[in-house]
């Protein structure tokens, strides 16, 4: 028998700010759910099963808060999951909900990730002494600035290319009204004069630390035949993990972030992604990320990808936009930025992206990693029913 | 014996693919394991299972796990476990934050999904280099609950007296219960307490020492495998005919402490009660919540209920719901089981409760 489609028929998000004072964790979450049911025009009641996900759980102090947060997202008497897979768990969460209905376990599913990074500092919470093992820097730009710097080596790509892309999603984020930053007056020599953090990577083209929920209604063929609005549906959908560190791993483009873009790809009917995919939103939390993941993905060859860039190719009036709601560096809370960018994908195909909508957008890919550069998700999705 | 062979038909209808436990292998769980890293602990587990069905890692279809940073102390302390399972070439893995028992569950419905044959399941715990007691009351709400540190067994301990208060038990039931898993866990070479166990002094009232589970570390692992995959694995597979799992308020106040609905509600859903089952493997850490769980699942005196000694015996955090379904798999692989319920408990007070129903095929002959 097989699987039944997936389709994305409500989305709802917070609007991620650095401090959401007025609510609990409690209260985040709910909002978010409350509006991607609203969007569905579905109740409490409609759904089934609930699927969770976030980041380490240090980051509010609350272990394992899928028992606490039972209550606020109306799963008691149902099945709720909890899923962790470090920066990519918003995307994983997402396939793990996509996988209940699929196998026909639920009829519709609601999926959430959360982040409210306010609770504690996200960057010293990353940085946690490992005995025994050699410390890395100060935050996720210590450990990644040093990849990026081979990328630059490696492609010959020139030191403006970071800075480019920091200001494109700056700028698409203030078209975002969910975007945490928006820098009305943001200029492309601003961040290039900003502070040097992490050489290369400058202040402006590092993503912030937000508070901030985002949830997905999933149905299969007939919750979506009762959708108010047009569905998103899911044609590909795969997770890939490698080790941290080992000889030989590629840190500039992993073999896993290749690997679950073609599995994607051939699940999807998708041969040549840079004609076929009409927007991305792709997991890019410090500027380089871009040219480096336009590369592992397919969309340009091996050391091509800040050409895209470069060239204006991914701006929002490019014909292929990436991050077009901002992206991460505009909103990062942390174990929800994946599922933001799953849900960004999934509104533009629905045509339901406002006013950084991409004309046309029928196909939509969304991508999140995590951990060493080790831990990848994505899926693909479609204005259309999947035909296999 | 009933023929289990018409269940087949039902189970395949509601799920659309049979899926199995095809091995299992777990540490023998102990109070400290200063001298391993969680790697060291689990690497040995690992390589038994895989070895019981001769499949190498890239065999596996996809991979999930369950563990917890909170006992660990860092953050994505399970990236760490990756080494030890040799994710290269890259492979298809997940990870959940719960106990292995819902890592298994999210494996089963990527199986169902068609999308992979096999999956490898593992999960662990080191609880001695923290206090567990203090570590699990970061579970609690963080606003109304936490900061008033109540701990696990405090905590089980009002549970145990609302029983006792409700007139559903008394200590010497209690104590029974400890016994029996003591005594079923001298034939268990992976238990971390066996035997004679003194009942020890009240810990909280009215739990003694002997109504606790032992703290401990371990690593357990399971490898399921869809269909005619099964079948060439594993001589008698453990099908799984139905799982389930439901979740309850947090608030105690509002529980109803002697009964578990989630727990009933997992069991109607995946099936327990379609026919009964001979032996029931309870992931009760607390004498008392063992009893709240027969009463919820209906079982009598018939079910044979913790032959392994259950988590009394060993309960290693984070592994001890996923050792409960390999243990009633082993039943059924080595025969003394037909028809086996194995259940998992998360949170305080058997907040949340997933139920599993496996069968084994009928003997030739």
């Amino acid at each position: 028998m097989p699987a039944e489609p997936v389709a994305v028929v409500g989305i709802g998000q917070t609007k991620h700010v650095a401090a959401r004072r007025d609510v609990s964790i409690a209260g985040l979450v709910r909002e978010a759910a409350r509006r991607a049911l609203d969007d569905a025009e579905l109740s409490w009641a409609d759904i089934d099963a609930v699927v969770i996900g976030k980041a380490p759980d240090f980051f509010e102090g609350v272990m394992m808060p899928e028992l606490y947060l039972a209550d606020a997202l109306g799963a008691v008497g149902k099945p709720m999951l909890r899923v962790h897979t470090a920066g990519s768990v918003g995307g994983s969460t997402a396939l793990v909900a996509a996988n209940l209905v699929a196998a026909r376990v639920h009829a519709t599913v609601l999926t959430l990730a959360f982040e409210k990074q306010s609770e504690s500092n996200a960057m010293w919470g990353l940085s946690l002494p490992v005995p025994f093992q050699q410390p890395l820097l100060a935050g996720a730009g210590g450990f990644f600035a040093p990849h990026v710097r081979a990328y630059m080596r490696r492609t010959g790509a020139p030191a403006t290319v970071g800075s480019l892309v920091a200001y494109k999603d700056r700028r698409n984020a203030l078209k975002n009204p969910y975007a945490h930053l928006h820098e009305h007056d943001i200029t492309l020599a601003k961040v290039q004069a900003s502070p040097m953090l992490w050489d290369p990577i400058r202040y402006s083209e590092t993503c912030p630390s937000s508070d901030g929920a985002c949830a997905m209604v999933l149905t299969g063929r007939a919750g979506a035949a009762r959708s108010p609005r047009p569905p998103a549906w899911v044609h590909g959908g795969a997770m890939r993990s490698e080790p941290t560190m080992f000889a030989g791993k590629d840190f500039v483009s992993p073999q896993a972030g290749k690997d679950c873009a073609a599995d994607v790809y051939r699940q999807a009917g998708v041969s040549d992604p840079r004609r076929e995919i009409d927007a991305v939103e792709m997991y890019v939390p410090f500027s380089w990320y871009e040219p480096m993941w336009l590369e592992n993905l397919g969309f340009a060859a091996d050391g091509e990808g800040w050409k895209l860039t470069e060239s204006g190719v991914t701006e929002l009036d490019g014909d292929l936009p990436v991050n077009p709601s901002g992206g991460v560096l505009s909103t990062n809370p942390i174990g929800a930025s994946g599922m933001i960018r799953f849900a960004e994908a999934a509104l533009q195909v629905r045509g339901q992206a406002g006013e950084h909508q991409v004309d046309g957008a029928r196909k939509a890919l969304g991508h999140a990693y995590g951990g060493g550069a080790q831990f990848f998700a994505m899926w693909l999705v479609g204005a259309e029913p999947p035909t296999t | 014996m009933t023929s289990p062979a018409g269940r087949g038909t039902t189970s395949r209808a509601r799920h659309g693919r049979d899926i199995a436990v095809v091995a299992f292998a777990q540490t023998r769980h102990s109070r400290r394991t200063d001298e391993m890293s969680e790697v060291e602990m689990l690497m040995p587990v690992l390589h038994q299972v895989l070895s019981r069905t001769g499949l190498r890692t890239g065999d596996i279809g996809f991979t999930c796990s369950g563990s917890s940073d909170y006992l660990a102390g860092r953050a994505f302390s399970f990236t760490m476990a990756l080494d030890g399972v040799g994710a290269w070439p890259p492979i298809s893995e997940s990870h959940v934050e719960m106990d292995g028992a819902w890592a298994l569950y999210e494996a089963w419905v990527k199986l169902l999904t068609g999308q992979s044959d096999t999956a490898l399941v593992y999960a662990y715990g080191k609880s001695s280099p923290g206090e567990l007691r203090d570590v699990l009351t970061r579970q609690l709400d963080p606003y109304y609950t936490a900061p008033l540190w109540p701990d696990s067994v405090a905590l089980a301990a009002l549970q145990a007296q609302a029983l006792i208060d409700a007139g559903e038990t008394d200590e010497p039931e209690l104590a029974g219960v400890a016994a029996r898993s003591r005594r079923d866990a001298a034939a268990n070479p992976h238990a971390q307490l066996q035997g004679e166990v003194p009942r020890g002094r009240h810990l909280v009232r009215p739990l003694r020492v002997s109504d606790c589970p032992p703290i401990g570390d371990g690593a357990a692992a399971v490898v399921l495998a869809a269909g005619e995959r099964a079948r060439e694995l594993c001589e008698r597979p453990a099908w799984i005919r139905g799982m389930d799992h439901r979740i309850e308020a947090h608030g105690l106040g509002v529980r109803d402490l002697t009964r578990s609905p989630s727990t009933r509600l997992a069991a109607e859903h995946a099936g327990l009660f379609e026919r009964p089952v001979d032996t029931a493997e309870l992931h009760a850490p607390f004498t008392s919540q063992e009893l709240v769980l027969r009463r919820s699942l209906d079982l009598d005196a018939r079910v044979r209920v913790n032959p392994s000694g259950g988590a009394l015996a060993a309960n290693p955090v984070m592994a001890a719901g996923l050792i409960r379904i390999g243990e009633a798999a082993s039943r059924i692989h080595s025969g003394d089981s037909d028809r086996a319920l194995a259940h998992a408990t998360s949170g305080p007070c058997l907040q949340h409760n997933l139920v599993a129903v496996l069968e084994g095929e009928p003997h030739a002959g």
